[in-house]
């Protein structure tokens, strides 16, 4: 167990490593949560529970240097665990030209219904703060900020209480509001900084962190583990014992489903994530990858299923918009074919939090047709610069 | 579980809303206006808001038919407009008024466009346009004493034809024999009588409450406001529109509707009399037709107070309230454009 089983070729990818012990059996492509087949390895347990030789827990943390520190997270392949999985290593190693001051733990929770975050701060909050002083070491900056919604008491209480004098660190309970989880909203909350429009948290010399993410630092850090599992929120109606699971990274979620007691109602969408940015699942029989925060069950009468009724333009939307976008104005673009006019004001900076199609009253699918327009001008975007490589190569 | 699993884009959730509850929202909250003229105007209010809001569904779902798309006259939005087309005729008028109204509103104010949502105008209010284009008589001279009340607002007779106008009508009236150098000095005290009758706490409670000839809906601003503050509370409108449009018209009526100068007019009975109330809490708010930014909604506000108090007080109607707000809902695309939000972390283009 936690052995490397999977090298990263790229420096925006991170290694995989056996969330088991046991034998590799197999190499195939399988049902990906994220939609298709992915390349997987099945690994058949060996039924003890041991830790690979290559995990050795490490005695002088507070001696690592921050490209030592940076270096350790690369190979325990940890990346962002609110959900995006983006590799942590690199989000620790800014460009010179954006120096971070701030970093920030996102202990928001990114949507409803998932509580994964609220327990780990609940019940780890030590391992976090360790693991998110080494992120703040790693990043060089001057102080660190732990963001919690105000909804989650106990989880502030936890958080503070574990903040030792001296460390340099701060917890903020913040409003309860969607998308308070989102990277650059909570930037906003806690600083009163704005990420500016196509940049990074980075621009504003600042880095987030989710508390999941913080805990595998410390663990790849003081006890030399990989991440090989992460809490995983199984929530939902049908589901006779909703419950949190530290689960490893691999596990089927079918078999997940069975460890919550089964499904107890109907079911007729299975979400992996939250219920307003999720991706639907046609199957169970997918593993718990990285990114995986929850899994929501929603009965029949939970969905929505009916057709849209046409706009009228009651602006709700345009209200609800973290962002303050139109999108009313941008999804009658992106539907009549204009993906030029909907980039012009903003489609690309939409961050598909799902607040304006709740809200809508015509049950507009506003954010089915925002995805579908970034991806229209994604991959207008990369013909034009290949018709201009190739015209220079010429 | 099912064998075939529902797969689709977030979110997966919906907050508990529909165009039907919106719409029934504005239902209700016209409910008290509409008993409000039943009391004052007895039965034909409701018989005549009756033929309007069935002449709306009709033809509705007659055009739906014959476009060959879903019938759609239980979304409310064909209710309200029948609804709101009786609420801004006298009365008085024949039967087939709000019939007629009625049926070009749907059919040429909104189907013609595509239906719900694609109208440029206020549906009921190019029935109403349409109307006074072509009946201006009956849509100018049937009003109705209430019951117990007056017509006019005040009960001196010295002016001609005060018996059968409106009190913004007298108010004009009286407003212009002041102003007109070649009117005797009988008629001047006379019109400065009702001038001061249309200004006493009298003439304005009586508004107020509705006490006062008028258009259906519009006479009792007391009820009417009950239904608005519904509205408010219920997010079907937004305090922008209705609250820039009724303070632009009581600045402007202060400053300039006075007979006797700048600074003298009395803004409280031009706010409390006409469709002010109606146009600015029901039609100006119409969100079809309105524009979706709060900047815009402030915008589309004054445009259509200064209409108002434009055709008010120098234009060649008594009432201007309808005929500002179809001519802000032409502008409402052009005010869109230019008062589009900045964007969350939008930077000023250097250079």
């Amino acid at each position: 167990m936690g052995q490397l089983i999977g090298e990263a070729t790229g420096f925006v990818s991170v290694p995989v490593h056996t969330p088991i012990a046991g034998k590799v059996a197999a190499v195939g492509r399988f049902p990906h949560p994220l939609g298709g087949e992915q390349e997987a390895i099945v690994i058949e347990g060996d039924g003890t529970d041991d830790w690979h030789e290559s995990v050795v827990a490490r005695e002088n943390v507070d001696s690592l240097t921050p490209s030592e520190i940076k270096d350790i997270v690369r190979g325990a392949g940890i990346v962002g665990l609110g959900g995006a999985a983006f590799p942590t290593h690199v989000k620790l190693s800014p460009p010179e030209s954006k120096p971070i001051n701030t970093a920030i733990l996102n202990g928001c929770e990114c949507e409803p219904w998932l509580t994964a975050d609220h327990r780990l701060m609940v019940e780890k909050p030590d391992e976090i703060l360790k693991g998110f002083l080494l992120i703040v070491k790693g990043l060089g900056c001057e102080r660190g900020i732990v963001g919690v919604e105000a909804n989650k008491p106990d989880a502030v209480e936890a958080m503070r209480a574990a903040v030792s004098a001296g460390s340099g660190l701060k917890v903020v309970a913040l409003q309860v509001k969607y998308p308070q989880g989102a990277e650059k909203q909570l930037i906003s909350a806690t600083l009163g900084r704005q990420v500016p429009s196509g940049g990074l948290p980075m621009d504003v010399g600042v880095v987030v962190q989710n508390v999941g993410t913080a805990l595998a630092v410390y663990e790849a850090c003081h006890l030399g583990r990989p991440l090989t599992r992460r809490v995983v929120t199984l929530t939902g109606n049908p589901l006779a014992r909703p419950a949190n699971f530290m689960a490893r990274v691999g596990t089927l979620v079918s078999s997940l489903v069975d460890q919550a007691g089964g499904l107890e109602g109907d079911v007729a969408k299975v979400v992996s994530g939250g219920p307003m940015m999720g991706v639907t699942q046609f199957t169970l029989d997918v593993p718990v990858i990285k990114g995986m925060s929850g899994i929501l069950f929603l009965g029949p009468s939970e969905i929505d299923v009916k057709s849209p009724d046409p706009c009228i333009r009651c602006g709700h939307c345009v209200h609800s918009c973290p962002m303050k976008l139109l999108p009313t104005t941008i999804e009658k673009f992106v539907m009549a074919e204009q993906i030029g006019k909907a980039v012009d004001i903003g489609l690309n900076d939409c961050i598909e939090c799902g607040s304006c199609a709740y809200v809508c009253p015509s049950r507009r699918r506003l954010v089915h047709q925002f995805k579908y327009g970034k991806y229209i001008a994604w991959e207008r975007k990369k013909a034009a610069q290949e018709k201009s490589e190739k015209e220079k190569k010429t | 579980m099912r064998e075939r699993l529902i797969v689709s884009a977030s979110p997966h959730v919906r907050d508990d809303v529909s165009v039907e509850k919106v719409m029934y929202g504005v239902v209700i909250a016209l409910v008290p206006a509409l008993a409000g003229s039943i009391y004052f105007y007895g039965m034909r209010a409701a018989f005549l808001t009756l033929l309007a809001i069935v002449a709306c569904l009709l033809t509705e779902a007659v055009i739906q038919r014959m476009r060959g798309v879903p019938v759609t006259i239980r979304d409310g939005s064909a209710l309200v407009t029948g609804i709101l087309i009786a609420f801004n005729l006298p009365p008085g008028v024949p039967w087939w008024i709000p019939v007629i109204g009625s049926i070009f509103a749907i059919a040429i104010g909104k189907q013609i466009f595509g239906g719900l949502g694609n109208n440029p105008l206020n549906p009921a209010l190019v029935g109403r346009a349409f109307l006074m284009a072509s009946w201006p008589v009956h849509l100018t001279t049937t009003w109705l004493s209430t019951k117990g009340g007056t017509l006019s607002g005040t009960a001196l007779h010295g002016i001609d034809a005060v018996a059968q106008a409106t009190p913004l009508a007298v108010l004009r009236k009286a407003s212009d024999i002041v102003a007109d150098p070649s009117s005797t000095t009988h008629q001047l005290v006379q019109a400065r009588e009702v001038l001061t009758d249309l200004g006493s706490a009298d003439t304005i409670v009586n508004l107020f409450i509705g006490n006062v000839g008028g258009c259906i809906g519009e006479t009792s601003v007391l009820l009417l406001l009950v239904g608005a503050a519904y509205l408010l509370y219920k997010h079907l409108i937004d305090w922008r529109v209705p609250g820039a449009y009724i303070l632009t018209v009581a600045v402007l009526a202060w400053i300039f509707g006075g007979p006797s100068g700048l600074l003298t007019g009395n803004a409280l009975f031009h706010v409390l009399s006409g469709g002010l109330i109606l146009g600015a809490f029901y039609m100006a708010t119409d969100m079809v037709t309105s524009p979706v930014s709060p900047k815009g909604m402030i915008i589309f506000g004054v445009g259509c107070g200064v209409l108002t108090a434009v055709i008010r007080l120098i234009g060649g109607y008594p009432e201007g309230v309808s005929y500002s707000i179809l001519l802000m809902n032409v502008a409402t695309p052009l005010i869109d454009r230019h008062t589009r939000p900045k964007k969350f972390g939008e930077v000023k283009k250097s250079g």
